[in-house]
């Protein structure tokens, strides 16, 4: 369950070691821009040695990796994958083929490492024109492509279009992400909201991605992880609907009967799969009901 | 491995430690300052010999300046020194 995922620069020891207890669902290390090329080694060898050093009690880490036109992108995969992590965030990926590049080499270095083959997965970074016009052959063009995950700021830049609070400007970016990650069958992350000052702002948008269909959302500050999370789990109403929506099919089922109707609606596939999620999602949040539906 | 040039690691924030390292005609020399000495200068000494040593560093002055990082952030940043400051670097 990924409903929020927090950026932390690669080379400052008290974020990173502090990981764990900041409230989010993943921690992304950053090794790309939040790092200057002068302490990349540093970085590297850093997020390696914490990563096998301190338990995060639950929290995934995930690495971002620098970009496959750099010199580091081979190096920051060699030093973090023996430890696990549970993706690589590919960034600038514009096309498929960036992906199955990134793709070759972790398995590669999986057989020579002895690591169980394919246990990472990837999770490029759509933050070009380029890239989002190439989603959904990105999101279908490798078995670990886990997810998709759109950066705005590059986006923005690549349009040649000011960043918005509102975010207007990458309306149609999100919607298409959503499609093609929803077409492929893997997950969907939203970009971070940047004023780390503005708590109504994070909070509105990121109920802006939840209506949109994305899974969850990124942050860059610790400030905007409650309100994310919130956004991003099942309310009390929505997990007793789930139940309410499992029990009258059981019911139905045991009376032998073909259509359910509930609350005055007809309960079909579509309804019953979002209750599914939904009881899923109460469930690893402790939110669920003892008996098994 | 033979260290060949001064070099440094690290930063002096809070959590980091700021390990410089240079060459040595003979042997390791450890020079150590930390706000926690007493508690933790012979865990943090240990750390970064264990570090040398797995890299087959033999002669070298080494100098940290712990902020109260963790040990895992003493092992990366004497990592880090050593590989900046390495003969085949």
């Amino acid at each position: 369950m990924r409903r929020s995922m927090l950026f932390l620069p690669g080379n400052s020891p008290n974020l990173l070691v502090n990981a764990a207890c900041l409230g989010a669902d993943a921690v992304i290390f950053d090794l790309e821009d939040a790092v200057s090329p002068a302490e990349k080694d540093a970085a590297r060898i850093l997020v390696r040695s914490t990563m096998g050093h301190m338990d995060f009690c639950g929290c995934e880490t995930i690495v971002r990796i620098n970009a496959v036109d750099t010199p580091y992108w081979q190096l920051d995969i060699d030093a973090v994958l023996p430890e696990g992590p549970g993706l690589l965030m590919v960034p600038k990926a514009g096309t498929a083929e960036d992906v199955r590049t990134v793709e070759a080499y972790v398995t590669r270095q999986e057989a020579r490492l002895g690591l169980a083959s394919g246990a990472v997965g990837l999770m490029p970074l759509i933050e070009t024109a380029l890239g989002v016009e190439n989603a959904f052959a990105i999101a279908t063009c490798s078995p670990r492509v886990r997810a998709l995950f759109l950066g705005a700021e590059d986006l923005t830049a690549d349009l040649q279009c000011r960043r918005t609070k509102e975010g207007r400007e990458i309306a149609y970016a999100r919607s298409r992400l959503v499609m093609a990650a929803r077409a492929a069958g893997v997950e969907v992350y939203d970009t971070p909201f940047t004023d780390v000052n503005d708590d109504e702002g994070a909070r509105s948008d990121a109920l802006t991605a939840k209506s949109l269909g994305f899974t969850g959302k990124a942050a860059i500050s610790p400030r905007h992880l409650a309100a994310i999370n919130e956004v991003f789990s099942p309310t009390a109403e929505e997990i007793d609907y789930a139940y309410e929506v499992m029990e009258a099919i059981a019911a139905a089922q045991r009376q032998g009967k073909g259509a359910v109707a509930l609350r005055g609606k007809m309960i079909d596939a579509p309804i019953v799969a979002r209750a599914r999620r939904t009881i899923a999602t109460a469930q690893a949040l402790g939110l669920g009901r003892e008996e098994q539906v | 491995m033979e260290i060949a040039r001064p070099a440094s690691a690290g930063t002096m924030e809070s959590s980091d430690a700021y390990v410089e390292i240079e060459p040595r005609e003979d042997g390791l020399e450890i020079q150590l300052e930390s706000v926690v000495l007493d508690q933790f200068g012979d865990a943090i000494e240990q750390a970064v010999r264990e570090v040398l040593e797995a890299m087959g560093v033999e002669r070298a002055l080494v100098r940290v300046a712990d902020r109260g990082a963790l040990d895992c952030v003493i092992r990366a940043r004497v990592e880090a020194a050593v590989l900046r400051g390495r003969g085949d670097g």
